[in-house]
Order: structure tokens, then sequence, then C-alpha cells
């Protein structure tokens, strides 16, 4: 426990990781905020999440190796996500939308291994990252460091969930979506066309994903097997908010992203994981805890 | 031909092939071992997941366990664990000899089931009370939490991993592993198929189609999912132990907790048929040849070709083989012909009479 | 046919029990009591917590104020399968069967309490259970489905098949939550018929939620009529069919 009297001895240090797990939660929020589109509209909990991540950063790597600037990237991965997303809802999604949400975890999941290897495959198996260009601050003499673009990363992601609420809220399309998640056959006698509804639905939520990856892969860095982790904190964050609820989302967001810095510098970065993870199982556990006094059970 | 023939049928072929597997494939008898180890996790999945509707995507950690649960006590019965996992398999001074092998594994395979039954008795007290994809989640979180503290855990070699006692010159360790495996696929088979005969099946199939219903009939509901996650566990942790052995190499990620083995059990047990005896043997043998052939021919591509192998099966073969033979010949599954006992015709209900 | 208790206490009495969702006060202050071997019956309008007693009384609610006493035990803080094996059966108003598994299965499946311990549990059964199970499902008509799946029967059959489920679980009390409705009007007569049957030679109490007036008026011995949560009016049917209250309420002109 060394470190937690470092915390004590030079609170500066909690700063700088208070800051970071903001940054990165801010990330997490954008994820989870689309699987919770997902799961509430189409009964559907899409495992292929972190893949989504995953390939907005490559997409963004190829814009930088096109010579353009990476921030450029943003647009051109969502852009892109849209588009397989609304590809992979015509393939496959769209036969198990109203199936069992067990053949869904399965499905998506075939996906996301698929997508896994591809990328082995393409970009090779290292640890990548995207030269935003854009400099670094840095607070209390130096003792913390704040690099602009985690920052921008940070404001971006933050304004992008914000203009997809609005989104939902005053479009026509938005507001389909949300008819369509609260009942779907009524929405269908009224006219809907819920199919569409499902695919943009899903395409938006590969898009949200794609513009994350594109802040992870300048802000931090990208590998092809790192999607697992995204998959499971966004599923965690959607417990803890509820569906429907933006505002949840973001806070249960960065309340991880930090809880997640202050765990790696307490215990060793090799547990970090470790910890989120068993972070979402005691939430599971906790919510099932208290479920259960009132004679009802997660399901 | 009625059923219960081409039963009898085809346990005399398995046993056959098993039998006689180091004649007739003396090539791939480490293949071959794996199935036999592959067949019990699709069984013991099917347990929970096909008989009692628990879709666990997290039975990989009692294989890891099983699989660690083993090592260290094969290894612990004869040097200091930590002194032989830091040498990371370089001292040459950790000599095994034929009777502390034999002993290892007469005494670390069923530890390692046994510890793996008991990490499902407290696992499933914290989460079998939660259903449908809040079980799935939770258990693929923990076992991927499991994989992360194996790495993390010095003791057992962190996430350099560990190496299985080696082997003596005067053992065949091929052999030996191939038989140990199938003798322990034979022995699942044998007490599912029993299992299944009891009413122990109908109370956790009760679980699978109705688990409200099956509490307001007064089942010990809680009691019985335990035990079917126990009992599934218990097989589970045996392959892993043995399956740690025929490796020899016991990595955290990639041989011990790994997901995606995770989901493979399940999807074998989809391929072949849920909830039926003989769908996750068959799924087992059917699934184990293609990503055979996947590794071999298509390497560095097999996971996108198992990938959508899965997307395909699950998404247009969700009842599997059995399932879908049952559709096409109904007549071989038709309920027995023989009359319980003389009974006037009843109308089946519709009609009425006071 | 079961052993009789050393008390002349109801078998079944709710004591002022108040259930809450929220803010909405599902059951307000309730109370009432089932003597041994009769048939009671529980009507009112929809939405007027009858279905909400039957949750709290086998368990399936807590409930917030008020005790339930079974078979001189208080059973409020008892799980649902505790409270079942004591002798306390529910049915469901949307069936609740075992679809996947044959009739047959399903009526094993529904084996006493006394047929569930670990020996019954890893047996292949007994033959006297598997010939009551035909045996019940003779008595209510559906013999010749046996080796069918239920889940491929009529709702219709499912009711039977669940009402032959509850017998099988020799419960001392049954609770019925709408027996007849969603069944063919030509059945109803053989299913009252059954109902009183299974009163009066399996000696069952019966507590049953009916809104087919003619049946529950001729069939119970003593009515509770509940309205917006709350006790309106009880006694006999032929007072409760001459309570103004209750006319207003729910019978309307009759």
């Amino acid at each position: 426990m060394q470190n937690l009297q470092l915390l004590f001895q030079a609170p500066v240090f909690n700063v700088q990781l208070f800051l970071d797990g903001l940054f990165i939660g801010a990330i997490f929020a954008l994820a989870a905020f689309g699987m919770a589109l997902v799961w509430g509209v189409m009964n559907i909990i899409n495992v292929a999440q972190g893949e989504f991540v995953m390939l907005g950063g490559f997409i963004t790597l190829l814009v930088v190796q096109a010579g353009l600037s990476p921030l450029l990237g943003i647009p051109a991965a969502a852009l892109a996500l849209f588009v397989l997303g609304w590809l992979l809802y015509r393939l496959v999604i769209w036969r198990i939308v109203d199936g069992d949400m067990f053949i869904s975890l399965l499905a998506t999941f075939g996906i996301s291994i698929m997508m896994q290897q591809l990328m082995n495959e393409i970009f090779g198996a290292d640890v990548r990252t995207a030269e935003s260009g854009l400099g670094v601050w840095y607070l209390f003499d130096g003792m913390v460091t704040v690099t602009q673009i985690k920052v921008a990363a940070f404001a971006l992601s933050i304004v992008i969930g914000l203009l997809l609420w609005l989104f939902l809220k005053n479009a026509r399309l938005g507001q389909a979506i949300r008819a369509t998640a609260q009942n779907a056959r009524a929405a269908r006698i009224l006219g809907v066309d819920t199919d569409r509804v499902y695919a943009a639905t899903y395409a938006i939520n590969a898009a949200l994903c794609g513009a994350a990856g594109a802040l992870v892969v300048m802000a931090w860095s990208i590998h092809p097997y790192m999607g697992l982790p995204y998959t499971l904190r966004s599923f965690m964050i959607v417990i803890i908010a509820g569906l429907g609820n933006l505002a949840g989302v973001i806070a249960a967001g960065l309340g991880l992203g930090v809880a997640e810095q202050f765990a790696g510098f307490l215990l060793g970065a090799e547990f970090q994981l470790a910890f989120v993870f068993l972070l979402l199982v005691a939430v599971l556990v906790g919510r099932q805890i208290s479920l259960a006094r009132k004679r009802q059970y997660l399901k | 031909m009625s059923t219960r023939t081409a039963g009898i049928i085809a346990y005399a072929a398995l046993f056959a092939i098993g039998l006689f597997g180091p004649w007739l494939f003396p090539a791939h008898l480490s293949q071959f071992s794996k199935l036999w180890l592959f067949m019990v996790l699709a069984l013991s999945w099917d347990l929970l997941g096909g008989q009692t509707g628990y879709n666990s995507f997290g039975n990989i950690m009692f294989f890891g366990i099983g699989m660690y649960a083993s090592a260290v006590l094969q290894v612990g019965l004869i040097y200091p664990v930590a002194d032989y996992t830091a040498a990371k398999g370089g001292g040459t001074e950790f000599v095994f000899s034929a009777q502390q092998i034999y002993a290892g594994l007469a005494l670390g395979v069923p530890f390692g089931g046994l510890v793996a039954m008991l990490a499902a008795v407290v696992f499933g007290a914290l989460l079998l009370g939660m259903r449908g994809h809040y079980f799935a989640i939770a258990t693929l979180g923990l076992a991927v939490a499991t994989a992360e503290l194996a790495a993390g855990w010095d003791y057992i070699g962190a996430g350099s991993g560990m190496i299985a006692p080696p082997l003596p010159n005067d053992i065949d360790g091929t052999r030996l592993f191939y038989y140990l495996s199938f003798a322990l696929a034979m022995l699942t088979i044998a007490f599912l198929a029993w299992l299944y005969a009891t009413r122990f099946r109908l109370a956790i199939n009760a679980i699978r189609d109705d688990e409200d219903k099956a509490e307001a009939l007064g089942h010990y509901t809680v009691r019985n999912k335990m035990a079917a996650w126990a009992i599934s566990a218990l097989f589970t942790g045996l392959a892993g132990a043995i399956y740690g052995n025929l490796s020899r190499f016991i990595d955290p990620h990639d041989i011990a907790f790994n997901a995606e083995v995770g989901v493979w059990m399940i999807l074998m047990a989809i391929l072949g048929g849920m909830g039926t005896l003989w769908g996750p043997v068959i799924g087992a043998i059917v699934f184990f040849i293609s990503k055979e052939l996947f590794w071999t021919y298509l390497l560095g591509w097999q996971r996108v070709a198992l990938g959508a192998l899965i997307v395909v099966i699950v998404v247009f073969f969700p009842e599997g083989i059995v399932g879908w033979v049952k559709n096409r010949w109904p007549r071989l599954f038709a309920p027995p012909t023989e009359e319980d006992s003389p009974r006037q015709p009843d109308n089946g209900g519709e009609a009425a009479h006071a | 046919m079961h052993e009789l208790q050393a008390t002349d206490r109801p078998l079944l009495e709710v004591k002022h029990v108040t259930k809450r969702f929220g803010g909405v006060v599902a059951n307000h202050d309730i109370s009432l009591s089932v003597e041994r071997g009769t048939i009671v019956g529980l009507i009112g309008p929809n939405g007027s917590g009858k279905t909400t007693l039957f949750n709290c009384i086998v368990g399936h609610h807590p409930i917030d104020e008020g005790e339930i006493w079974f078979k001189g035990q208080e059973i409020s803080r008892y799980r649902v399968d505790h409270i079942a094996r004591m002798g306390l059966v529910r049915t469901f108003q949307q069936t609740h069967i075992f679809g996947r598994m044959t009739c047959i299965e399903n009526m094993l499946t529904s084996l006493p309490p006394a047929r569930r311990g670990l020996r019954d549990l890893f047996g292949h059964g007994r033959r006297a259970d598997r010939a009551r199970a035909l045996e019940l499902l003779e008595f209510v008509g559906l013999y010749s489905k046996r080796h069918h799946q239920a889940g491929s029967l009529s709702f219709g059959q499912q009711k039977l098949l669940e009402f032959a489920m509850a017998l099988m679980n020799e419960p001392e009390m049954l609770l019925l939550d709408e027996p007849t409705a969603g069944i063919n009007p030509t059945l109803i007569n053989g299913l009252v018929d059954r109902l009183r049957r299974a009163n009066s030679e399996m000696g069952i109490t019966l507590l049953v939620i009916e809104h087919n007036m003619r049946v529950i008026m001729n069939m119970a011995e003593y009515i509770y009529c509940l309205a917006h949560g709350e006790l309106l009016a009880s006694g006999p049917p032929e007072d409760i069919r001459n309570d103004q209250r209750v006319i207003d309420a729910y019978l309307g002109v009759s």
C-alpha cells in the first residue's frame, strides 16, 4: 500500500488520476450510450461494441496514413462505422432482433471475433496510436500533465452525446426510434417502418463507437484485442444508469473512469482490468441482493 | 430400428473408436484427446445451459480453476510451488519420477474437479439469483476477472503461466493423457445418461421452462440450480485438470481462462442440440473437426471463419443437429406406444360433461 | 386425508395486510379467514387487488403491514417455495406450465413435497406416482394428451393441466386465480364439478378468484368482495348478491 501513502503525501497525484479518469470515462460513457440505445430499442446486447470502438481507431489510423489530420478521423470513423453498422444489420442483426437475447449475445460475439482477427491480419497485433499534433498542458509546476487531445476527447464525447440526445428528442427519426423502443408493435401499426428504425439505431450505435474509437487512438492507444473490456464497461455503465438516461450514463461513465484510474494506481496496473470485471460482478450482485429483498430478481 | 437400439449402437461405436484410438489415428492422438475433453465441456455446459436454462458464458473459469488447482497439487506434493513457478520451467532440478507423476495425477485431477465444484457453489450463491442475460454477463465478467487475477498471481506463475510437471522418459504422455481424456468423456456421458433418467432432469427442466411455476409448486429451486451448476463445474474442472497436463503449458489467458473457448462450449451444445444428451456429443465432434480444419487450412483467418460459423449456427440452426433430425423424422422420437394402463377414451378436455 | 390440527383456528388468516407499490396502495388493511375444508370466493372489479393479495399470501410479494397465518404459523416472511411445501399452492391467471415437457412429465414435476427428497430426486420415479399422475390427467380429461408437449395444448387445456398439477401436489389449500377464465363455456360445468370434487373427495380447501358470478355464487360458501384495494363486503353468497355496496361497485344491476 505504498501508493496509498503516496496519494496522501502528494495530493497532487489525486488530481492527475482524477483528471485521467474523467477523460477516459467520457469515452466509456459514449460507447455505453450506444449500447443503451441498441439494448433499449432492439433488445439486443451488442457484444461487438468494443470492436466497433477498435475499428474506429483503425480507420483513423488509415486517415493519418493518407496524410490527413487525425482529427478528420472522427467524422471518417463515424461515417464508416455507420455504413458498417447498417450492413451488419441488413446481413445478420435483423434476423435476431425479435429472438432470444441469448442468441443475440452469441451472434454479436461471433461478429466480434471476426473483427478482431480481421484487424489483426490487416494491421498486426501491435499497440497503435495516432499523433494528434496537439500540445500538452503542465499544471501544478509540472506535477500534473494534461495532453490537450484528452481534454478535446472529453469535450467532444460530451458534445456528441448531447447532439445524439437532441436528435432522439427532436428529429423525426429520433422520435420514431423512441416510439419503437416503447412499443414496437404499436409503432408498426402507427406506420413506423421499424425495420428501418432498427437499422438506423444499430448504425448510429456503430457510428458513436467509431467516433469514440477515433478519440481513443489519438488520446490513448488501440490494438485488435482491446474490445471485450470496452463491451463489459458499457454493460456495467448501462446497468448502473439504466436505459434511456443520458445524465446517468455520463455520470456512471465518468465515475467508472475515475475508479479505474485509482484502482490501477493502488493495486498495480496488472490488476486494473481485474478490478473492472470484479466491479461489474459486484454491481450485479449488489443489484441482485437489493432486489431479492423485494422478492424480485434481475432479469 | 428403435431409439434404444440406435442408442446402444452409438454408445458401442463411440466406445470402440475411443478404445482403439491410439491405433486408428496415431498421428493425431493429442487432437483426439482434446476432442474428448471438449465433449466433456459441451456436455457439462449443457447441464446448466440446455437443461436448467441458465446460459453461463463463464463456465471456462471452472476449466481454468481445475487446471491450476490440479497442477498446483501435482507440483506441491513434491516441491514448493513458488520455487517451481519462479523457475518458469527452466529449473532442471525439478524432476518427477513415474510414481510421483501417477500419484500427482491420481490426487491432482480429482482435486481440480472438487475445487472447481466448490467455486461453483460459492459463485452460485452470488449469481444464480440473476436470470437471463444478466446471469450470462455476470458469469462472463467473473470468468474474465478470474483470468486477470490468475495472470497477476505470482504463486502460480502470474502472466507467464505454469508448466505441468515434466514427465520422465518411461511415461508415454500422449497415450496416458489420451486414455485419461477418453475415460473422462465416457464417465461424463454415463453419469449424465443416468442423471437425465432421474427425476432430477424434470426438476431442472422445470426451472428452464418456468422457474416461477417451479417455485410455486414448492420445488427447492435454489438447491437444484446449485446442484446442476456444481456438477457442471465438477466435470469442467476435471477436464481442465487433464487438459493442463495434456497441453503441458498452462497460460492464464490463452489456455486456462480463454473466454473464446468458454463460448465454444456453448456453440458445441447449440450445434448438436441443447437440452439433449447426444446433442453436445455430436456438436463437439462436428465443431472440433471444423475448428481443426480451420486452424490447419485457414491459419491467420481461422477466427474469421469461426466467427462466421458462430453467426451461421446461432442464427440459422438454433435447434441444432438433433433438433433438426427430430423435426425431419419425428417418428424416431415418438412417445412410447405401450399403454400405461387400459383406459376409457377421454375427450382431450374439450367437450363438456358434468 | 390430512392430519387434523388440534386447533380451532382457521386454516388461513390474513390480518390487516397492506401492500404498496411505490405510492400506489394495492391492498389496504385487508383481513380475511378461510376455514379448513371450505370453498371461499374472492370477487371484485379488475384492479381491485385480488391477484396482488394472492401474490402476498403465497409469498410472491413481501407485505408492508399485517400478518398472514397458515396452519398456525406466520408465513409472510417465508419464501414462495417454502410456503408451497407447507401445503399452500396457487395457480396463475395466465397459465404457467412447463411448455417443453410432456403432460405426464408436467404432472410428475408436481409431485407432493414428501416425494421431493434426495432419494426420489435421484430415483427413476415410482409406479404409484405415475399411476396417480395418469389418474389425475384422466380426472381433468387430458389422458389422451399425456405424451403431448404441454406448450402445444390450447389455453383451456393448459388451464386444466395446471389444475391437475396443483392437485398432484396434494396441497391442503389451493388458491385458484380465475379458473374458468378463457375456458370454453361448455367446459365450465365440468370444471366446477371437478373443483367441488377436489374439495369434497380430496379435502382441499379452496380460495377462488372468479369473475363468473354464476359459478362463484354456486360454489362458494362464503365470499369476500374487494374494491379499490380494500375489503368492501363479506358474507354468504346470498348476502353478497343483495349487498348494495357490492352491486354499486361491481355487480351492477342484477
